[in-house]
């Protein structure tokens, strides 16, 4: 069976974003950049299937600019097989990701597509959800647990209050949670020979696919300062300052 | 140290501090990543307990072998792996390694870093064989015996005497200060076969079970998590076979290890250094005194400068140091007056983080606390100061 995960390239989730000065967007020059969490989580996914057998082959999917290449050899040193770079440059919405994956689905024929359930970057949760309604496939989001048996993929999913399951048929769309594994870091061996694994380069025309952006971004602003705490002397004057100040009394 | 949400605050990071190297590329940061994540699971949650624990449990050698860190830079077909392996990736794997502030732990799990490659320089095939896979698959541990009782300084003047009886070498001497002397299965000794001075010395793989040899391990200020110790050899029979290399011909040896020894400690001294300003930038500008954050003191600012301007300047040195040796160069004087520098620096960040701190940094599960009782071992171990200034100054033909 063959998969195709998808895997964005973010800001790296340790550093702290700034906001441009004339606040258009965030600053990402000179950052330090790395595969969105949740794409790993899908790529380990991947592998682990691998490993035990149900998969045979991996593909890793990057939109982006040419350094996008990166995020896709850090999936190539985790375990995928072979790398696909959809070169875009700019921003480029969820719709334009999901038609480019729909292309590249067509062509490729995989029997599965794991997706992050969103990237830490814009956060939009859309382009897994997007993919399965453009191909007209089963979906299971938010994955905690997945359990692939011959035309079947049962999906344990996290849902509000607890957990649900779903069995959904071959092919399908799997999108992940944070709990669905711990991925693996790469052997510094697997890192050099990711090196030689292909990756083939793409431009979305040749899905034909028009990545401008239908969304315009009015303005990008820092959430606002948080204030220093202050002690209350008496329970009196906590009551006054609940009722008074923060008004939920 | 300060919390990882805290951190993640912090615009004086341990990242941030190291200036921009025109020598990195890709395959190098995609190196320092993995690695990251390897240190920050398997090693950085531990460092506290191994250190007072005295040791790295067995299983981590494993763990580290698997992970491809102890046969980097060796030959593939002993279990090692050279392909697309630079000088550059030993400068980011000692520098990842020195983050967590725990020098005892890379100690321990990299002695073989100094006690292999003589083996494999100048060893019969038949010890590769036996030795080489069994260490770099993180079974057995090598260490290395140069420095005696009576001195490590001067390496020619080595008294261990190994007298020729037979198809065995008789050893009797004594060694000191050995990392991984207590734990360690194999020794490369070095011993003298011959008459005085440099031309006598030979090498010697000793296996640490023979009878004769006796361990006493020795406590020290810090690296506890790497045991080292006093060894005694009396009597002991050694096989010919033993012998590394060609007998009296040991010194060339014992010289092969120092140059990249010394790129990979001041690697490790200044990734150090940044780890002491990180936890001292972070702490500078939470904690108040007199009113204010004590990073708006000016005294404190300017100790924060210091240390990254010393920092900044040895960490572009050593990049273009290991750039040239990358390129075949063998920059003596540049390495032994780099490693000063860098041991220099540390001293003097981890002095000032620690002034930062205050009674903080004095207290045991501090990063800071660990790394100033790092900072003698590094300035003494692998040629003091003294020694690589007065190398530098005979190269400079003073
Ligand atoms: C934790 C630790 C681990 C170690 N691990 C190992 C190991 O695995 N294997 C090993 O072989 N050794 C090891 N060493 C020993 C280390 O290499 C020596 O301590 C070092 O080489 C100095 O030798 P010494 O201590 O005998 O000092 P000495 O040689 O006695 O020198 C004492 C002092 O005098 C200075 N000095 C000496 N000669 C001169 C001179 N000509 N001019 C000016 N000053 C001079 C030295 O710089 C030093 O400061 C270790 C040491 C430590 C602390």
């Amino acid at each position: 069976m063959k998969v195709l995960v998808p895997v964005k390239r973010v800001l790296d989730y340790n550093l702290k974003v700034k906001v441009k000065s004339d606040q258009s967007g965030v600053d990402l020059s000179n950052l330090k950049m790395a595969m969105n969490p949740f794409c790993e989580i899908a790529v380990e996914e991947a592998v682990r299937l691998k490993e035990k057998g149900v998969v045979t082959e991996i593909v890793a999917v990057s939109i982006g600019p040419e350094q996008a290449q990166e995020t896709i050899r850090t999936a190539l040193a985790m375990g995928a097989d072979r790398g696909i770079l959809v070169k875009v440059d700019g921003d480029v919405e969820p719709l334009a990701v999901a038609k480019i994956l729909k292309g590249i689905v067509e062509a490729e024929s995989p029997q599965l597509v794991i997706l992050g359930k969103q990237a830490i970057d814009d956060d939009a949760n859309q382009t897994g959800q997007m993919l399965a309604a453009l191909l007209g496939w089963p979906q299971g989001t938010f994955a905690f647990k997945i359990d692939v048996a011959s035309d079947k993929v049962t999906v344990t999913r996290e849902v509000d209050g607890g957990l649900q399951t779903v069995a959904l048929n071959l092919p399908a769309i799997v999108t992940t949670d944070l709990r669905l594994n711990e991925p693996r870091y790469a052997s510094l061996p697997n890192i050099m020979k990711a090196k030689k694994k292909p990756i083939d380069v793409k431009a979305a025309a040749d899905y034909g696919v028009d990545t401008a952006p239908r969304l315009k971004v009015l303005k990008v602003t820092e959430p606002p300062k948080r204030q220093g705490g202050v002690k209350v002397k008496t329970v009196a004057e906590l009551v006054d300052k609940l009722k008074n100040e923060a008004g939920v009394l | 140290m300060a919390d990882d949400a805290g951190r993640r605050t912090q615009t004086i990071t341990f990242d941030s501090l190291r200036p921009p190297s025109p020598f990195f590329t890709d395959s190098h940061h995609a190196w320092r990543a993995s690695l990251r994540k390897f240190v920050d699971r398997e090693i950085a949650p531990h460092v506290d307990a191994w250190d007072e624990a005295g040791a790295v449990p067995r299983e981590v050698f494993k763990i580290a072998a698997d992970f491809g860190l102890i046969g980097v830079g060796y030959p593939e077909q002993y279990g090692g792996w050279t392909e697309g392996v630079d000088r550059f990736h030993g400068v980011i794997t000692s520098e990842e390694m020195a983050r967590p502030g725990a020098g005892g732990v890379s100690a321990a799990l990299m002695v073989h870093g100094i006690g292999l490659p003589p083996i494999l320089a100048i060893g019969t095939e038949e010890m590769k064989a036996a030795i080489a896979p069994a260490v770099l698959s993180g079974e057995k541990q090598i260490s290395l015996a140069i420095t005696e009782p009576s001195g490590g300084s001067d390496v020619a003047n080595l008294q261990t005497r190994a007298t020729r009886r037979g198809d065995h070498y008789v050893v009797d001497g004594a060694k000191m200060f050995i990392t991984g002397g207590m734990t360690s299965h194999y020794c490369t000794v070095a011993v003298r076969t011959g008459g005085p001075g440099a031309g006598g010395v030979s090498l010697l793989l000793i296996e640490l079970d023979r009878p004769g040899v006796t361990r006493t391990p020795l406590k020290k200020q810090g690296w506890w998590a790497s045991d080292t110790a006093a060894l005694y050899f009396d009597g002991v029979e050694v096989p010919v076979a033993n012998l590394i290399g060609v007998e009296n011909q040991g010194f060339a040896g014992v010289m092969l290890n120092f140059n990249g020894e010394r790129l990979g400690m001041a690697s490790g001294a200044l990734a150090s250094a940044r780890a002491c300003i990180e936890d001292a930038a972070a702490w500078a500008q939470e904690r108040r005194t007199f009113g204010k954050r004590l990073a708006d003191h000016q005294v404190i600012r300017h100790k924060i400068a210091m240390m990254v301007q010393r920092v900044r300047a040895s960490t572009a040195w050593l990049d273009l140091c290991a750039w040239r040796v990358q390129n075949g160069e063998t920059p003596v004087v540049d390495l032994s007056l780099l490693k000063v520098q860098a041991t220099e620096t540390l001293e003097f960040c981890a002095r000032e983080a620690s002034q930062i701190l205050g009674g903080a940094a004095y207290m045991r599960g501090q990063r800071i606390e660990r790394i100033y009782r790092e900072v003698r071992v590094n300035a003494i171990g692998g040629g003091s100061e003294e020694i690589m200034r007065d190398l530098a100054a005979r190269q400079l033909g003073v």
